[in-house]
């Protein structure tokens, strides 16, 4: 059993702050962390791996620095890394992106097969859920996305069962591998990293490929020339030019402030009312 | 994602469209469906379609793709009643349950003979599975969750916007040299259209043209949600939702309390969900549901970007917050500045008498 992870290092969106001033971002001291969708993905495959053996391979395309996330991704168990990184990358959009993974695996597999990839339903930073159907229609893999459950795995079979969410229900699917996974959150928790992992982690040597060695053959299919989308402009989100009608009656005793907003918002909206009505019946 | 990384240079203004591509027009709705009924983000859709396409002076097509019989096809006539001048149908048993490859196959195909040059599809599980293995087997450009979608009319182009770097920032996608455009949009995010029962339009069928041996995937099972109990948020007609200023959890009793006389549903602001205080389903914003009540109200929340874009479009917001600065008064269409736990009960009664008298005269 093969399995590739696609992780992403992702800035920590919790702590980027916009400037005020220039509407950019201050990227100064901003951790950068794993992706945290792709975390479950990462211990989705671990398990298989506990289960029925095999290894996992971690995948990462970014700057230099992106090693750090594999490295994590290492103190967990994953017992390979390759970072994918080439300027020519630079400004690639979902298309480019995928057409890179899916070139890189299919690197990967020159080594050893590949049966499974995961990749995390989405990212924090990019947030389109579409690098991973675009690896597998790119590898011609069957897609799985939002997977809750691996419900069955049968390597001799080559199938897999699993619980897919759907809008208002759960999909139970059946499809052969190979097959691209992306796993829902809360699906399961990270393990944590164990004392010699970490010391793994630490002296792996991870492989970094260039281009070349990702084995791009078509230049003009990454980076900006191989993207479609554009960004034509970054912008603050405008404040609305009405700020709220703030309510103060002259007393502010509580009771009164409730009166007075409730006679404002009813005379603005009468058939509230009747909406409330229907919702909440006489009993209340 | 390109989308995330430095703003690149800002794309060149005026662009020559090649002529093959120029070729592609009118815009096109995905309807999505699901156990014969259709997601509402489809009509949501429908309605926004109508502008780009009354904007670019083309078609407005719904794309329905189902099993053979009357339940697909009254998904055409709905599409036309939402707006759509003509549905694309394409009917077949192989469609009954949404699968990746029967329906990737299907809408390609599709594109590929009829040549649209706006393609839009809700952002939901079934939509961005689609989504993202369409535009990859077009090798086209799709802008996810986009928040506001115009047309560029200086080369008609589709200008999607849409949040980036966590929702601090805004930023306006475009995809000039290829075709269709797409773009994914989340429910609840843009208004309903009107339903107009007399509106007609033509129907266009075409086949798919594959065999069930030929698809890999199979459906073994369809598990519906128990939605008995479930939280409603994104359709509710009102919503009380409570934030870290609630302080404990205890305190939060009071916006069950507030609800409860409203018949309104709860809702909450992320630091509260995470602390277990409501179900995930509760969570209002970029990450977690997109709403647009007719009355919003916000209890001890700062009004933080991220909760924001999941409510700013309700049509009255009132904010209770113990801070005059809290950016939520930015936006809210009245404000309370006061303690929320003596605000609460204040508002919670005022609304019970007001019910009541209201009740009283019919
Ligand atoms: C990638 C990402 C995604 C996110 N997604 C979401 C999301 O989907 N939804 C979401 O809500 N957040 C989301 N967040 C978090 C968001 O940035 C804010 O941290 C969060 O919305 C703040 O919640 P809050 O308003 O409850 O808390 P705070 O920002 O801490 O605000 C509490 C407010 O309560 C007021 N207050 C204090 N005491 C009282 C009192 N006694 N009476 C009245 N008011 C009082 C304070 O003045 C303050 O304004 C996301 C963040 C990131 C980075
Ligand atoms: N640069 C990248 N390197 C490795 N994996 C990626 C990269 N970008 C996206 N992915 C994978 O694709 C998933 C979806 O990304 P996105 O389409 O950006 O939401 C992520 O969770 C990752 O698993």
């Amino acid at each position: 059993m093969h399995i590739v992870v696609c992780i992403k290092q992702v800035p920590d969106s919790a702590q980027i702050r916009v400037h005020p001033v220039t509407n950019t971002i201050m990227r100064q001291g901003v951790p950068a962390i794993v992706n945290p969708y792709d975390l479950y993905s990462l211990e989705e495959a671990l398990r298989i791996k506990d289960q029925y053996g095999g290894r996992v391979t971690v995948l990462s395309m970014g700057p230099p620095q992106a090693d750090a996330a594999l490295r994590k991704a290492i103190s967990f168990g994953a017992d390979d890394a390759i970072l994918v990184t080439d300027r020519a990358f630079a400004g690639s959009d979902t298309l480019a992106t995928s057409y890179a993974l899916a070139s890189a695996i299919r690197q990967i597999e020159k080594d050893i097969p590949v049966d499974m990839v995961f990749a995390g339903k989405q990212t924090i930073d990019g947030d389109t859920a579409q690098v991973g159907p675009g690896i597998a229609k790119r590898l011609d893999m069957q897609l799985l996305t939002y997977v809750s459950a691996i419900r069955e795995l049968d390597l001799d079979g080559k199938s897999i069962i699993v619980e897919r969410r759907a809008e208002g229900g759960v999909q139970v699917l059946k499809t052969r591998l190979p097959c691209l996974v992306t796993v829902l959150e809360g699906t399961n928790e990270m393990r944590f990293a164990t004392m010699s992992n970490m010391f793994r982690a630490a002296r792996h040597p991870l492989k970094v490929w260039d281009k070349e060695k990702a084995g791009i053959e078509d230049i003009t299919k990454i980076g900006l020339k191989g993207s479609p989308t554009i960004v034509s402009k970054v912008f603050a989100p405008s404040p609305k030019s009405v700020k709220a009608e703030i309510i103060d009656t002259e007393s502010n005793q509580p009771k009164d402030l409730a009166v007075t907003l409730l006679a404002k918002l009813f005379t603005r909206k009468p058939d509230l009312v009747r909406d409330i009505a229907k919702n909440a019946p006489w009993s209340n | 994602m390109s989308e995330a990384n430095e703003p690149r240079k800002p794309a060149r203004k005026k662009v020559e469209l090649d002529p093959r591509l120029a070729a592609y027009k009118g815009v096109w709705v995905f309807v999505e469906h699901e156990r014969g009924s259709v997601h509402p983000v489809s009509w949501e859709l429908m309605g926004e379609g109508r502008k780009l396409a009354d904007k670019l002076g083309v078609e407005l097509a719904g794309i329905v793709m189902g099993p053979p019989g009357e339940d697909t096809r009254k998904f055409c006539r709905e599409a036309i009643r939402y707006g759509a001048d003509l549905c694309y149908l394409m009917e077949d048993n192989l469609l009954s349950d949404y699968r990746n490859e029967p329906y990737t196959k299907g809408m390609t195909d599709l594109v590929n003979a009829f040549q649209p040059e706006i393609l839009l599809i809700g952002a939901t599980t079934l939509g961005r599975d689609l989504a993202g293995s369409v535009a990859t087997t077009l090798k086209t450009g799709l802008t996810a969750d986009c928040t506001e979608l115009a047309i560029d009319m200086e080369n008609r182009s589709l200008a999607a916007t849409r949040p980036t770097f966590g929702g601090s920032l805004l930023c306006t996608i475009v995809t000039l040299n290829y075709r269709p455009q797409m773009a994914t949009v989340r429910p609840r995010v843009m208004a309903m259209p009107d339903y107009d029962e007399k509106r007609s339009g033509r129907t266009i069928a075409h086949p798919l043209g594959m065999i069930e041996t030929s698809i890999v995937t199979k459906v073994l099972e369809y598990i519906p949600d128990n939605l008995q109990g479930k939280p409603q948020l994104a359709f509710a007609d009102i919503i009380v939702s409570g934030g870290r200023g609630m302080k404990k959890p205890e305190n939060f009793q009071l916006i069950w309390n507030l609800a409860k006389v409203l018949g309104a549903e709860v809702g909450a602001t992320r630091p509260i969900v995470q602390a277990g205080w409501v179900e995930a389903d509760r969570q209002v914003g970029q990450s977690g549901k997109t709403v647009r009540p007719k009355l919003y109200i916000a209890a001890g929340i700062s009004g933080a970007i991220q909760h924001r874009v999941g409510m700013e479009d309700s049509d009255v917001i009132i904010a209770i917050n113990s801070d005059p600065e809290a950016p939520i008064f930015d936006f809210a269409t009245y404000g309370i500045v006061g303690n929320a736990m003596v605000i609460l009960p204040a508002l919670t009664e005022a609304f019970r008498q007001h019910l009541a008298t209201a009740r009283l005269a019919g």
